[in-house]
Parts: C-alpha cells; sequence; structure tokens
C-alpha cells in the first residue's frame, strides 16, 4: 500500500515535526512494515514558466534548436536579454524539443536544481552559441510517468509564472510504501492506516468516513432498481445515481496526483474519483454508464459455463461459485472482482449508477485465484472490508462527482441488507500475558483494544470483545492479544529459555546419514546439491530404455521448464549436469557427491485426502497419505572423472576406473556394518560390461561402474566417468545397533598361495566367498593376481588367492593345513569349476 | 711359520720382542686411525689382528719361550692387542656414526613438495549448518523431525491454518503435483513436519526440522525454487512467546557467538498468532554506534532480517488434535541459504545449487 504522507496527515494530527523515517519506524512495529520511503528527490528552484518567445535554430549537425525567453516570474534576469524577444525580464533557454509554442506554460529547472533522473545539478553553461540559464524539463527528467518524447506542457491557467513546481506536481511528496499482511485488510486505506497512525501516536483520527450517506432518502425516485438473489454472496448492496456529469470534466490535479502517488492510473474524473474513494476508505466501487444498462441490477451467483468480458477486455467462463451482477442481458460484472466491458464508464458518460456493495470475502478469493485476475478491488475484498461502509462510500463519489464533474444526486438511495454483526471474542482476562509472557493486566489489555477500536466488556476474569467493523480478522483470542502486543510494544517481550525434557538426541538414520557423509568426504568426493527437476531429455541422454520404470515421474502442473517437467528419480540427473558444469569451467579431476530424495511415483496414481480441520485426523486417514505420496528415499550418487590419483612431481598418476566406484560404495556400507554383495549388471547409464549391481539380502539396492560410452558422448563429457548411486535408506535400514564384535586368534598364522584356472567370463568376487568359507581355518582369501596369456589355455584366465590359515586354539600343523588348502581347492572345483594351475 | 726353534734362546724369538710389538701395535693404531670408511677398518682388521696378522703370528710364538719369560711375553702382546682392539671399536663408533650422518643427509627431501595425489572431499554447507543447528538444539533437548518433500495439501496448507481461499495461500507461489487433484505439492516450507510431529506425537513436544523446500521462483541471485529452511516447534504447558524469544536469543549466541539477540516485529503467518518477524543483531557491526552507519552487512540498520516465528496459532492445535485449553507452543523458521550466502558474503545464490566444486571445498567436512 503507497500512502502519500501528505494525505495521511488530513485524517491523523500527526506532530508538525515528525519526521517521515519516525513516523515508518512506528508503523512498522504496529505490523504495518515498511518497505521504502519514495520520494523524488528533487530539490532547487523548480518552477513554472511561459514561454514569451520562441526562435527556431537549425545547427551544423542538422539539429534544429529554440533558443526561448521564458517568464519565471520573480525568478526572472534583472538584466536586458541579449536576443530575441521583447525587453520583459526573463530568462534565456535553449531546448531541444518541439511539442510546445509561445504562451505555453512549462516546467522549468532554474541554475541549482537537482534532479536525481539527471544525477547532476543544474547549471547555466553554453550550448549551441548561447548561454541556457536553465532547463524546460520533460516528465522523464522529473522522474514522472507520461510522454517522454518532448517537454511538459501544463493546462493554461493552471499556475502562474514563477509558481513553485515542485508542489504543483506532487514531487515534494513523501510516500509510504507498506507492506499489508493478509491479516490487516483495513490497512490497504488511508482510512486505516491513518487510523493506526493516531493509535500508535496517541492523537486524534477524524475519520474520512464520515459523511451524510443517510441524507439521502433510501427510496427516492432516482434510487436504481436493484435485486440481490443471494445474499451469502452479497450481504450489502448500495447505489446511488449522479446525472449530468460534465464529461469534458477533468480530474482536479491534486486529485488525480493523489491516486498516481498511491500507484494507480489517473484516467477520467469518473474512475479516478471512484478509485480515490477506494484508496480513502479501502472500500472498492463500481461505477456504470446508467444509459449502458438495460433494467435492473441483479445481483446472483453465474451459472456454469456462463461469459462474461470484463473490462481488462478478457473475456472469461465463469462458475457458480462466482458472484455476478447482471441486467436484462446478462452478466455486466463479475462482482467484487472488475466490472464488464459493456457497461464501463467512458469518455462520454453523464449519468453514473455507483455501486458499493460488501461481497463475501472466501467467494472473492476463490474466483480470484480460479479467474487469475488480482484487482485492487479483489485485493481488498476477498480480505474483508468494513461492511459499515456502502452507502457512505457511494456517498463519498456522488459528492465528489457533484463537487467536479458538475453532476447532480438523484434522490434515492439504493440500499439492501444489513451489515453483519460481528461476532463477540471471549477471553480470559490474562490471556495477552500467558501468551506474550508480557506483564500485562486487565487494565492495560482492556486500554490496548479500546485504542484499537473494540468494545470490552469485563466480567471477573473474562473478557467481552466486540470487533470494530472495520477489523474483519478478528475473530479468536488470540487474534486479540495480537492486537494488545502491537499496543504494549512486541519489544517488551522477556527473554526465557524453555527447558525441554530430556531428549534422545538424533535418531538412528539421522546419525548414519551423518556418517555416511563424513566418509564421502574422506573419500575425496565434494558434495553438491542440485535441483531435484528432470524430464525425458534427461533419461534419453543417459540411455534409459522406453521401459524403464525411471522414466515414471512425479510430474508437476507448474514446472519451471518445460525440459524438466517434474520430480527426479535418480540423481545422476542433477550430478552429470553438475559434472559438465564442472568440466566446462576447466575442472579435470571432478569428484563429486550427492545425498538427497528420488522421487517414486506409486504403482496406482491416487489422490490426497482433503480433511477438515475441526479435528485430528484419525490414524487410519494419516495413513492415507503415505499411501499416496510418491516413495522418496534418500540415495547417495557419486561421479568421478579424470585420475583418482592425481599425476605429479612423484610420478604418473592413475585415472578413475570402475573399480573406484565400486569402492567407495563398499567403504559406504563397511561403515555403516552392512554385508553387500557385488554382482554384474547390465543397466543403463553405466557400461554393460562395467557395471556392477550392488545387492544386500538378495535385492539390489544400487548400481556402480563406468558409464556407458555413449552416454557420455550424449553430455559431451571425457570418456571413462565412473558413476554409483544406491538407496542410502535401505544401508540405514540394514545397519544393525550393534556392529560385529572382534574375533581373531593370537596363535600364528600360515600362509598358502593358490593359482586357480577358471573361464575367463568367471566371476572372481563369488570364488574368493567360497574359498574363504571352504574351512574354519582359513581366516581370509584375497585375490591378487589375475592373468591371462600363453601360460593358460585359451579362454581361460588364472586367479592367484593368498591364503591366511589360522586355527583359535593351536599352533596349525602341516596336516591342518594341508586339509585346509585341499578342501578350498575341492570347493573352488566342485561350485566354480576351478582347476589348481600347474 | 716362523723359522725353526734352532738355538733355545728367548731373546733369540724377534716377533716377540718388545720393540717389535710395540711397532706391530703402532703400526695397527696408525691404520686405525687412517680408515676413512667402514670398509677400510674392515681390512684393517684383517691385517692387524686377524689370524694372519703380525700379531697374532707373534702370539703363536710365545709357546717358544722359556716359561718365565712366556709370561711377560704374552702380557706385552695381550695389551698391545687390547690397545688395537680398543682403538678398532672406537673408530668404528666413529664412522659408523660418520657414515650414519652422511646417509641422513644424502636422503633429505624438500618436505615442502605438494602431496596433493588424492585431496580430501568436503561437505556442502547447507549440510554442515543444518548439523550444526540440529546439534544446538539436541544440546537444549529438543529432537530433529523430517517428513516428504512431496506432501499432501492438506499437511502443507489446511492443518497450518491455510485454507484453500486462504489470501495467504497464493503468496506462497506452489508447485502442484499432477494432476492438481492429487492435492499434493512440492511442500512450500518445513511447517507440514510441525504438522506431522504434532498428530503423531503427545506433548511435551521440542523438534526442530531442518529440510529442503520449493517455491517457484525462477533461479536469479536472490532468489532460487529450492531452498532450505530450519523450523523449530515448542508445545508444553505453560509456553509463552517469552519462551520464544529465549529460544532465539539462544539459538542466535549459539551461531553467532556470546551478546547476541533477536528483536520481534509483528507480522503475520497463518500458523502462529501472534506471529513476528524477527531480526538478528547485526553480527558484523553489532549495532555498535561507531561501525553501525559504515556496515554493509546490515546496511546501517544494525539489525538484519532472520526469520518468521510466532505462537501456534490454537486452529493448528485443533486439527493436529492437541487441547489448547492446555497446551501452548511456538514455533519460528530461518532460511538455512541466506544465513550462509549473508555470513559468507556469498552474493550469488546460484553459487549454492549450480555444484561448482570450488564453492564447496572451502568449506570442508565440517563448518
Amino acid at each position: 500500500m503507497k500512502v502519500p504522507v501528505s494525505w495521511l496527515r488530513q485524517y491523523v494530527d500527526l506532530p508538525a515535526d515528525l519526521s517521515t523515517v519516525d513516523l515508518a519506524a512506528r508503523l512498522t512495529a504496529f505490523d504495518l512494515k515498511l518497505e521504502e520511503i519514495v520520494s523524488s528527490g528533487i530539490s532547487g528552484p523548480l518552477v513554472v514558466g511561459r514561454v514569451l518567445n520562441l526562435v527556431k535554430e537549425e545547427q551544423k549537425n542538422g539539429k534544429t534548436i529554440n533558443w526561448c525567453r521564458v517568464d519565471v516570474g520573480a525568478h526572472n534576469d534583472p538584466s536586458v536579454p541579449d536576443a530575441p524577444g521583447e525587453d520583459v525580464p526573463s530568462r534565456g533557454i535553449v531546448c531541444g524539443a518541439h511539442n510546445f509554442v509561445e504562451g505555453d506554460l512549462v516546467v522549468v529547472s532554474l541554475p541549482g536544481t537537482v534532479l536525481p533522473a539527471l544525477g547532476f545539478e543544474i547549471s547555466a553553461r553554453k550550448t549551441y552559441g548561447h548561454v541556457s540559464d536553465g532547463m524546460i524539463c520533460s516528465s522523464a527528467e522529473l522522474g514522472l510517468p507520461g510522454d517522454a518524447s518532448g517537454i511538459i506542457v501544463l493546462e493554461p491557467g493552471s499556475a502562474a509564472p514563477g509558481d513553485d513546481a515542485i508542489a504543483l506536481l506532487g514531487l515534494g511528496e513523501e510516500v509510504l510504501d507498506l507492506e499489508v499482511n493478509p491479516d490487516r485488510a483495513y490497512a490497504l486505506s488511508l482510512r486505516g492506516v491513518a487510523r493506526d497512525a493516531a493509535i500508535a501516536f496517541g492523537v486524534p483520527f477524524h475519520d474520512p468516513a464520515d459523511v451524510e450517506a443517510e441524507t439521502v432518502a433510501t427510496a427516492g425516485p432516482g434510487a436504481y432498481p436493484v435485486q440481490v438473489q443471494d445474499p451469502t454472496a452479497c450481504p450489502v448492496f448500495a447505489a446511488l445515481t449522479v446525472t449530468g456529469v460534465d464529461p469534458s470534466a477533468v480530474t482536479p490535479p491534486w486529485l488525480a496526483q493523489r491516486i498516481e502517488l498511491a500507484g494507480m492510473r489517473s484516467i477520467s474524473l469518473a474512475v479516478d474519483v471512484t478509485n480515490y474513494v477506494m484508496l480513502e476508505l479501502g472500500f472498492p466501487i463500481h461505477g456504470y454508464d446508467r444509459s449502458l444498462l438495460k433494467g435492473p441490477l441483479v445481483v446472483r451467483r453465474a451459472s456454469d459455463g456462463e461469459k462474461l468480458t470484463t473490462l481488462d477486455g478478457v473475456t472469461r467462463t465463469l462458475t457458480a461459485e462466482d458472484a455476478v451482477v447482471t441486467d436484462d442481458r446478462g452478466p455486466v460484472g463479475l462482482g467484487g472482482v472488475m466490472g464488464g466491458e459493456e457497461v464501463e464508464m467512458t469518455s462520454t458518460t453523464t449519468d453514473v449508477v455507483i455501486e458499493a456493495a460488501v461481497w463475501t470475502a472466501p467467494m472473492i478469493a476463490r474466483t480470484a485465484r480460479t479467474q487469475r485476475l488480482t484487482s485492487e478491488a479483489a485485493k481488498r475484498n476477498e480480505r474483508g472490508v468494513d461492511p459499515t461502509l456502502p452507502a457512505h462510500a457511494a456517498r463519498r463519489v456522488a459528492d465528489l462527482l457533484v463537487e467536479h464533474g458538475g453532476g447532480t444526486l438523484e434522490d434515492g438511495l439504493t440500499l439492501i441488507g444489513e451489515a453483519p454483526v460481528p461476532a463477540d471474542i471471549v477471553l480470559r482476562a490474562d490471556l495477552s500475558a500467558r501468551v506474550t509472557g508480557v506483564d500485562i493486566d486487565t487494565i492495560a489489555a482492556v486500554e490496548a483494544l479500546e485504542a484499537n477500536g473494540c468494545a470490552v466488556e469485563v466480567d471477573h476474569d473474562w473478557l467481552t470483545v466486540t470487533p470494530p467493523p472495520w477489523r474483519p480478522d478478528l475473530t479468536d483470542p488470540y487474534d486479540v492479544v495480537e492486537d494488545v502486543l502491537r499496543v504494549v510494544g512486541y519489544d517488551q517481550v522477556p527473554s526465557v529459555i524453555p527447558v525441554a525434557p530430556a531428549g534422545r538426541g538424533l535418531s538412528v538414520a539421522q546419525k548414519l546419514r551423518r556418517r555416511a557423509g563424513n566418509i564421502l568426504a574422506g573419500e575425496g568426493l565434494v558434495e553438491v546439491k542440485t535441483f531435484p527437476f528432470a524430464g525425458p531429455a534427461d533419461w534419453d541422454r543417459m540411455g534409459l530404455p522406453a521401459d524403464d520404470v525411471r522414466r515414471r515421474q512425479v510430474l508437476l502442473e507448474n514446472p519451471l521448464s518445460a525440459e524438466e517437467p517434474g520430480l527426479t528419480t535418480t540423481l545422476l540427473s542433477g550430478l552429470l549436469r553438475s559434472l559438465v558444469l564442472n568440466i566446462g569451467r576447466g575442472h579435470a579431476d571432478v569428484h563429486i557427491t550427492e545425498t538427497g530424495r528420488v522421487f517414486l511415483p506409486q504403482a496406482v496414481e491416487a489422490e490426497a485426502p482433503i480433511y477438515g480441520v475441526d479435528r485430528r485426523p484419525t490414524v487410519e486417514e494419516l495413513d492415507a497419505f503415505a499411501a499416496v505420496l510418491p516413495h522418496q528415499p534418500y540415495h547417495v550418487g557419486l561421479v568421478m572423472s579424470g585420475e583418482r590419483v592425481r599425476s605429479g612431481w612423484a610420478g604418473a598418476g592413475r585415472p578413475v576406473t570402475w573399480a573406484d566406484a565400486v569402492a567407495v560404495v563398499r567403504h559406504l556400507a563397511t561403515a555403516l556394518h552392512v554385508d553387500i554383495e557385488v554382482e554384474a549388471a547390465d543397466q543403463a547409464p553405466w557400461h554393460p560390461g562395467r557395471c556392477a549391481a550392488i545387492v544386500l539380502d538378495g535385492v539390489t539396492i544400487g548400481h556402480a561402474g563406468e558409464l556407458h560410452p555413449r552416454v557420455l558422448k550424449a553430455y559431451g563429457l571425457p570418456p571413462r566417468v565412473v558413476a554409483a548411486e544406491v538407496d542410502l535408506d535401505a544401508l540405514i535400514a540394514a545397519s544393525p545397533a550393534v556392529g560385529p564384535r572382534p574375533d581373531f586368534s593370537a596363535y600364528p598364522v600360515a600362509k598358502e598361495d593358490l593359482a586357480l584356472v577358471v573361464d575367463v567370463s568367471a566371476a572372481a568376487g563369488p570364488l574368493a566367498t567360497t574359498l574363504a568359507s571352504s574351512s574354519p581355518l582359513i581366516e581370509s582369501a584375497r585375490l591378487f593376481d589375475v592373468y591371462t596369456g600363453e601360460q593358460v589355455a585359451e579362454g581361460k584366465k588364472s586367479l592367484a588367492f593368498a591364503l591366511r590359515l589360522r586355527a583359535p586354539d593351536r599352533t596349525l600343523t602341516d596336516e591342518d593345513i594341508k586339509g585346509a588348502r585341499e578342501a578350498a581347492v575341492s570347493a573352488a572345483a566342485s561350485q566354480h569349476g576351478a582347476t589348481l594351475r600347474t | 711359520m716362523s723359522a725353526p726353534n734352532s738355538s733355545y734362546d728367548p731373546v733369540e724369538v724377534t716377533p716377540l720382542r718388545s720393540d717389535e710389538i710395540d711397532r706391530m701395535r703402532d703400526e695397527a693404531l696408525a691404520a686405525i686411525a687412517a680408515a676413512v670408511t667402514l670398509d677400510d677398518l674392515k681390512q684393517v682388521r684383517i691385517d692387524h689382528v686377524g689370524d694372519r696378522s703380525p700379531i697374532a703370528l707373534a702370539n703363536r710364538e710365545i709357546g717358544a719361550l722359556q716359561p718365565q719369560a712366556r709370561k711377560e711375553a704374552g702380557q706385552r702382546v695381550g695389551q698391545a692387542r687390547g690397545a688395537i682392539n680398543q682403538a678398532l671399536a672406537a673408530r668404528t663408533a666413529e664412522l659408523e656414526e660418520a657414515e650414519e650422518q652422511q646417509a641422513l643427509v644424502t636422503e633429505a627431501v624438500d618436505v615442502t613438495l605438494p602431496w596433493d595425489v588424492q585431496p580430501i572431499g568436503a561437505r556442502h554447507p547447507v549440510t554442515t549448518l543444518s548439523e550444526h543447528i540440529a546439534d544446538i538444539f539436541v544440546a537444549m533437548g529438543w529432537e530433529i523431525a523430517e517428513g516428504p518433500e512431496v506432501e499432501a495439501e492438506w499437511l502443507n496448507f489446511d492443518a497450518l491454518n491455510l485454507g484453500p481461499d486462504h489470501p495467504a495461500r497464493t503468496m506462497q507461489d506452489t508447485f502442484w503435483v499432477t494432476p492438481e487433484r492429487a492435492a499434493m505439492v512440492l511442500r512450500t516450507h518445513t511447517s507440514p513436519v510441525q504438522a506431522r510431529t504434532m498428530l503423531t506425537r503427545t506433548p511435551p513436544i521440542y523438534v526442530a526440522c531442518p529440510g529442503r523446500v520449493f517455491r517457484t521462483d525462477e533461479l536469479d541471485a536472490t532468489h532460487s525454487p529450492v531452498f532450505h529452511q530450519v523450523e523449530g516447534l515448542a508445545i508444553d504447558e505453560g509456553l509463552s512467546m517469552a519462551h520464544l524469544k529465549g529460544t532465539l536469543d539462544h539459538f542466535a549466541q549459539a551461531i553467532y557467538g556470546d551478546g547476541m539477540t533477536t528483536r520481534f516485529r509483528p507480522s503475520y503467518f497463518p500458523f502462529t498468532e501472534p506471529s513476528a518477524e524477527m531480526d538478528l543483531l547485526c553480527y558484523v557491526c553489532h549495532n555498535e554506534p561507531d561501525a553501525v552507519a559504515a556496515c554493509r552487512t546490515c546496511k546501517g540498520e544494525g539489525w538484519v532480517e532472520w526469520g518468521g516465528c510466532g505462537v501456534v496459532n490454537p486452529r493448528v492445535l485443533i486439527a493436529c488434535g492437541i487441547d489448547p485449553e492446555r497446551y501452548s507452543g511456538f514455533a519460528f523458521g530461518i532460511g538455512i541459504d541466506r544465513t550462509i550466502t549473508s555470513r559468507y558474503d556469498i552474493a550469488d545464490l546460484r553459487d549454492l545449487f549450480d555444484g561448482d566444486i570450488r564453492f564447496t571445498e572451502p568449506f570442508g567436512v565440517e563448518l
């Protein structure tokens, strides 16, 4: 809400020496938060001038300039002009604009004027062969809206040469731009802000709504016929008619200036007056051109599919939830939101029907939302207006039209319905003190509420509060507390630390996620945060098959980008984008990771329930949410490019390999005490021969390995990028409360090496597991060499394992060792077809 | 072998002459002193005290002497050998010491060479600040609550006194899940976690909820469609705004240090009443009279905006099944991303989310 300070001061007796900054600070403490103080910043001698003489002079550069003598009244140069024109005191000014003639009234900035739009102080300077003793100003130079192609030409007779143009154009005005919260609808008006200022400063308030509305007889012959068929949509409807308005009458400059300072455009007298009263009282008014109306006005709900072209030129399809004002032809206005185009007031309107109606606020909010139409009227009506104002507001408009448009107020006020009476609020007298922690006694609470316009009855420990009609937001005891507190002062709230009961600390999952994060950082991975938006373009780049489950995503109604229409099902979409960015910025060895949720839709699409808010939903009702919301597990993703061990002075480094991706996942699982299996897999976007499935209790919970060369090409990435993604929630769920206990023997170790020949395609991992479990004496079996070549047969490879053997209770004998070795060889042979290499 | 002992006269056994033994000893000592390496010394040992050394040979001749002469000769030889061996040991130690010194000098390296072949990683400040904040509240006995990011409309709005026609609902630019009738949104705040907590637990409740939230703002230097909040909720008997202020003051001190405080300005949130905006004492100038005017962080205000808070609206308690006659509570929320951008003077919010490793790296593993 933009509040011109001089307008505000008309309704509240603020101290004359109160600075705008101090005023704003106090209003901010009263819940009217200052966004900014707007002012022109113009200072110095900006005056009205009359062009006495104008000589066009063509210049070498092809331009034509005007060499003018300008009468600026008391600011004229007493010396004799050098040329041209009469010997009257004046000033010589060069001007390049051509939209004015001799005799016009213009705005002149004399030397010493500061115009922020230009960024310098005006001075007399030599230009085009003359000394230009000032500047004739355009709107843009003064920071005003309007035509910037020429200079400002004032209406003849609207001012005299030498008059102060700063006051005339309202350039000395300061405007408070206040942020008005949804509960303070009344503050979308000068009346409301002035009332709060009066409370805040404890000074008298002059209500602009104090007009003699009832002096117009209700049933006079000039009352326009109105029927309200749906009083729940429109509880109060008032109308007055003014006839014979002079269509050529212009808006008085002071009024035009006020509404422009308040952020609205001046359009015509009739429209300006309705806007002026809306700003003044916070009550939206609509004016109809009576000559265009056909028959009585009727207020009803629209029928589904009914059409109306509103005065913004948009043809709207209405629903039964919207209220309309109709005449004989059908809808002529969208009730409380915007008028219809057909009956709009125009430059030829002489007879005006003024509508001032109260509309039910939630209905307006719904209409504004479904029609995507935010008007100044809707903004006020959806928050709630003072329902006692319709007759006053209509009368204010009528009086201004009569005064400035020469119209006649017809005898007869249409007034249908009565202002709803606000419900009393009953609360404990000490509620304010209990809720705020401030020592507020009953007397202080009552005084604060009465200052806010409430009527208060005290009955022992209880208060009965009747809110004033302009406060439809005051419905609950706690609403009342807020208004008490803003008078007492938010700065009075003391600081007391509450004592919570002994807590259980972080949850297991929270602790393990932290552990995972630290492990990943220890692995040299840098955590990034990407946006979880993705779409088919990502799936295509990643080479996901058409039937891949990851293509099934949670879609959004209003995504920011059509490329990313929904939420991602894999962290790799964001990580690969980040990798591209990093490599594009010149980093080669990029090892990044992200921990975050992915979004997996339910198998069957369903709707989330909407419950009432008057009670807690039942357990079953709450469970219904979980059944329809997408599954949103935390995943860990990582991608690595370049070198894992970097080259340097110590020698050549080592590029990342598929095994590094698997190793990080293994370390993660180990740190969480979870046993995972690694199996060969073929899963996009990985290389089909270099992809490991991460398996937990027979269920695949992730993949790791090198990315498919085609995927890397699609992203424009260098070769041999590796990646992993694993379901962190699954790892955490499998993590035991207590880790494994240490279990080792102090007896000496025996070491045996075993080279086994298997098919080239055989997996080493399961073979190692077989060896390790083939005898209780085998402590571990570690693969230390993989060989293919001349010394083994075609299609075979040799896997060399180092066995460590140990008994828990004795030193091993040669027989023990021989037996264990034979057991290992035999298990390898029977389970993997392995033969001992000879 | 020496020459045959033809005439039985000890004086005739030349090698055992005292001057001869002294000469052998002196030669040996001179050779020891002349040895400059352990290898030299090894040779000296062989030449002068070895089995074939003159002194060893002389020793063998002792048996040829008359018995009364043997003792004296034996002593003479023994003393000479003792002196030689002592000198050998001393010289060995000396040379060993010198060679070790030499080796250490030779093996010296340039320890300033970088070892950057496998740098440590780093964690994102949004993560580590969230954890830091969680720790502050856990230390007060609070717990950390979580909830889904795709949330039911009812939990994100209705349960929080943001009914379908509430004007404030349109102020939160919401991502809606397709189809709109699915009544699901990307949560616009972490407040549905508070609702979930109240719906599933009984007071006293003291929880903080850090998390990722979404609004349909286009990404620019100061706005992001994805951002992070932490909210706090306390429900207990007898809680008031004073407890809210106490909690926030403590929180401010835990993050920004002693002497920090907060102030309230009236505001509006549907889920709290009374509601307040909270300002944090400027952590750079501390509103000190001589520093505040020039302070860039607070732009001369002495305070910086920190978040929103208030007393939980009884309507929210009712929707969540908590008796407002018995219990009251407070809630607050701050932006994690903004805390980072302002604290570390980061001009462009986009730096947090585009994934450039140079953004995360300086933050290390913990804040």
